[in-house]
């Protein structure tokens, strides 16, 4: 196991994509915890954070393409809360880019895992959360 | 309403340096519509700073609550029973609400997570404008409904001045010159006549000049037998 990566997914395309993926057999990191959003403009700033203080080594948010959004600009929302998480991140000491926004269509069940793969080589580029033992 | 910001996390984190118990209290009024301390960026400050004390194995405990106004005693009291555990309140209110709190607990040392910055109003979601300069004597009856004081960077009562381009300010292209903003609405109330005429210097006395500013009303203020009556001491 690489590391706890808590994934954010919105319930039409990102957690739509994961469940492409399961359906094609494509293979993924067993680190990824996925908690699905109803849109991913229902991310808070205090989600992303209480994830990370819960021992998260990264986290990130996947919602529809820009301009696809179930409910027209919740992806942007999303976008803009994760990167204020990240300025959040960085004053506490944490790399941002142990948080990241990514934009995914429904039918992009390939793309999935190339998000996970994209956070776990994170994770082993940067180890463990600085939380350490202490998350 | 009164327009602040949150300080910037590391210099919080950095005042907030010997204390080990914290509450951090947000106001639901002025600072809750500026998204700077209402009920949910207390969550995310005191969020942000167990984290910080996870990472630093600080083990600070955070209390958090919001108050639905930071600055009358009545809402402030209710702290209480949390100041009372903690060693020092983080204020995510404005100045004013962090020295009521200050005031009604001053055995407990309050510090301000805003800057304060002015008397203002939304202007679109996610922008605050300054809109009053809080001089004590008014004059928007004479400039269109449009604040000189707080609007024109020089305050000028007679303007406007050689600054004004396109209708907007020498300092900042994308600042309206509020003199020519006053100009275009006395036009539209049919009252250009105004723009003849010559504002006086202006007593600045009841503006900060004179120092500390209290206002009483007579007819509102208590006598010492009608505060005891109220108190339900008699």
């Amino acid at each position: 196991m690489t590391g706890r990566i808590v994934g954010f997914c919105c319930s039409y395309c990102g957690y739509a994509s994961a469940d492409l993926a399961g359906r094609q057999g494509l293979e993924y990191s067993p680190d990824v915890m996925i908690v699905k959003l109803p849109c991913s403009g229902r991310i808070d700033v205090l989600h992303i954070l209480r994830a990370f203080r819960q021992g998260a080594d990264a986290v990130f948010v996947a919602g529809c393409l820009e301009g696809n959004c179930n409910f027209a600009n919740g992806n942007y929302e999303a976008r803009k809360r994760v990167n204020e998480a990240k300025g959040i991140l960085e004053s506490l000491g944490i790399d941002p880019r142990r948080l990241e926004m990514f934009n995914v269509a429904s039918n992009q069940g390939w793309r999935f895992p190339r998000i996970v793969e994209e956070m776990v080589s994170r994770v082993e580029e940067l180890g463990p959360s600085p939380l350490g033992e202490n998350g | 309403m009164i327009i602040g910001e949150q300080k910037p996390l590391k210099e919080i984190i950095s005042n907030l340096e010997g204390h080990e118990t914290i509450l951090v209290a947000g106001c639901r009024s002025c600072v809750a519509i500026c998204l700077a301390g209402g009920e949910k960026e207390v969550g995310i400050m005191a969020e942000s700073l167990r984290l910080h004390s996870d990472i630093n194995d600080l083990g600070w405990e955070i209390a958090e609550t919001t108050v639905e106004r930071q600055c009358e005693s009545e809402w402030v009291l209710e702290l209480a029973p949390l100041v009372e555990e903690a060693d020092c309140v983080l204020s995510m209110a404005c100045g004013v609400g962090a020295q009521t709190v200050q005031a009604l607990f001053p055995d407990t040392r309050v510090i301000p997570g805003l800057n304060t910055s002015n008397m203002g109003a939304p202007e679109e979601q996610g922008m605050w404008s300054e809109k009053c300069g809080g001089c004590g004597d008014c004059v928007l009856h004479l400039t269109g409904g449009i604040c000189p004081i707080a609007r024109c960077a020089k305050s000028l009562l007679n303007g406007p001045c050689g600054g004004s381009q396109d209708g907007m300010c020498e300092i900042d292209p994308d600042t309206p010159c509020a003199w020519d903003e006053i100009f275009q609405s006395l036009k539209r109330l049919g009252r250009l006549d105004l723009m003849e005429e010559v504002i006086p210097p202006k007593s600045w006395i009841p503006s900060r000049n004179g120092g500390p500013r209290k206002i009483v009303k007579e007819s509102a203020v208590l006598t010492e037998e009608e505060k005891h009556t109220k108190e339900g001491l008699d």
